[in-house]
């Protein structure tokens, strides 16, 4: 009887974990022992980091994608067919098209989401990265931005929690190269410093300094005014705005809140063993868990090895192979040419390196080397 | 029916204790109580601190061994 693998969601961690177990568990695929399936909900495969770069015209869209189909081992079944309701009882997964899927293991990976209609206001007066279209009309706000009051909004919770500081930074420098002087960048941030990590809070503080860049911490949002152009937090602070950058609120997706699964669209998941809780044959991988920890393209990664090594050695030998360490490791561009990073686990807390412009080449090498990484090969 | 859920952020350096209560809170009914466990002892001062500013109820901060659990109801 064929051992069924069901991995839930195309991003960087359900990618990783097809394409990782292919290449460990090649000899049972061929016997027909086990079969790997993905579900996905595009046939095309994003590297999301990379809209970072897409307002400033650093990166061509085309750069971001490519055919998931191809980003794909060949071993995999794949279908457009995203998942409408998981029953983790009946060990079956019900698609868009009607299908049902049943599994033995199933990997969860559906990620996160922006909910910028959670805010009133924002989504009419608000401009994003965090998706292409965001990404493309933040370009065009750009394009047409000559002078005034910027506001940087970051919002919890968030993905990519170094976004935000990038986005200030990249801002004033590409401000700055066309010659636009008379502006004036605010960056809110929802706790009482600049950021999550406070070594890089420490850091951000005298960069915003040197830079005239202000801050209001303690900023939560609560709504946005797009005709009077004004954004105002829970603590009740408005601040006027020209041009509005938020970094939207996040949820899960809909089909984990429809099947019951979590609070928010995020799993309720073991921090160690990536199971699910009250599960021995689901894990959960990426932005869906719970865990308190980073939402990221690396944390995706890291956790994706994790359980292809679980995996693998559960089907070859019915042993566990590792525990998740927590690690997560960051680049931080700090502007246009230097770049610095972070990471850290469960028990190393970050300290971020120098800022270098080794650092921000290496970066840019690595949006091109990401597709090695969704191939499980890096 | 009000309900009760506890978040362990021990050794969360990122998001941390506080960004964890704030996105919990999103996803609660008013009246519902949030447990955070938490191994930085800033979140002692900065969870009450940020209750009082958005006008949640901070109901007590206790000191564990080797951690701190700050329970918060949510109040709007």
């Amino acid at each position: 009887m064929t051992k069924q693998i069901l991995i839930i969601g195309g991003g960087v961690a359900g990618t990783i974990v097809a394409n990782g177990l292919c290449r460990q568990i090649g000899p049972e695929l061929t016997s027909g022992a086990v079969a790997i399936t993905m579900l996905s909900a595009s046939d095309k495969h994003m590297y999301q980091p990379g809209l970072l770069y897409l307002p400033f015209g650093k990166i061509r869209e085309s750069e971001l994608f490519r055919d998931q189909r191809k980003v794909l081992d060949k071993r995999v079944a794949f279908f457009v067919d995203p998942a409408t309701n998981i029953d983790v009882k009946a060990k079956s997964v019900t698609t868009q098209s009607g299908k049902k899927y049943s599994y033995d293991y199933l990997v969860i990976a559906t990620g996160s989401r922006i909910r910028p209609d959670t805010i009133p206001g924002m989504e009419e007066g608000a401009h994003w990265f965090y998706d292409l279209d965001g990404a493309r009309k933040m370009r065009d706000a750009l394009n047409d931005f000559k002078g005034g009051k910027i506001v940087v909004n970051v919002n919890a919770p968030h993905k990519c929690p170094v976004a935000p500081l990038e986005i200030v930074f990249m801002l004033r420098e590409y401000l700055a190269a066309k010659g636009i002087e008379n502006t004036e960048i605010t960056y809110t941030y929802p706790i009482g410093r600049l950021h999550a990590l406070e070594p890089v809070a420490n850091w951000a503080g005298p960069e915003f300094q040197r830079y005239g860049i202000k801050s209001e911490v303690f900023f939560n949002t609560k709504s946005v005014d797009p005709k009077k152009k004004t954004i105002t937090s829970e603590e009740g602070v408005t601040l006027p705005y020209d041009l509005l950058v938020t970094i939207p609120p996040h949820s899960g997706q809909q089909v984990i809140m429809d099947s019951k699964l979590g609070d928010g669209g995020w799993v309720p998941t073991n921090k160690q063993t990536l199971l699910r809780e009250g599960s021995d044959d689901v894990f959960i991988v990426g932005d869906t868990t719970n865990i308190p920890i980073s939402k990221a393209g690396s944390t995706a990664h890291f956790e994706a090895d994790t359980i292809v090594d679980n995996l693998a050695s559960l089907i070859k030998e019915q042993q566990w192979s590792r525990n998740y360490d927590g690690k997560v490791f960051c680049f931080l561009e700090t502007g246009m040419t230097t770049g610095t990073y972070v990471w850290f686990n469960y028990v190393t807390p970050p300290n971020p390196a120098p800022p270098s412009q080794a650092i921000h080449w290496f970066k840019l090498g690595y949006n091109r080397l990401y597709w090695l990484s969704a191939r499980g090969l890096l | 029916m009000s309900e009760r859920i506890t978040i362990d952020a021990r050794g969360a350096f990122c998001p941390g204790p506080l960004m964890e209560l704030i996105a919990a809170l999103k996803t609660r009914q008013i009246g519902d109580e949030i447990e955070i466990l938490s191994s930085d002892k800033g979140s002692v001062t900065d969870i009450p601190e940020w209750c009082k500013k958005v006008k949640h109820d901070c109901l007590s901060v206790d000191e564990k061994e080797g951690y701190w659990s700050v329970l918060v109801r949510k109040a709007k």
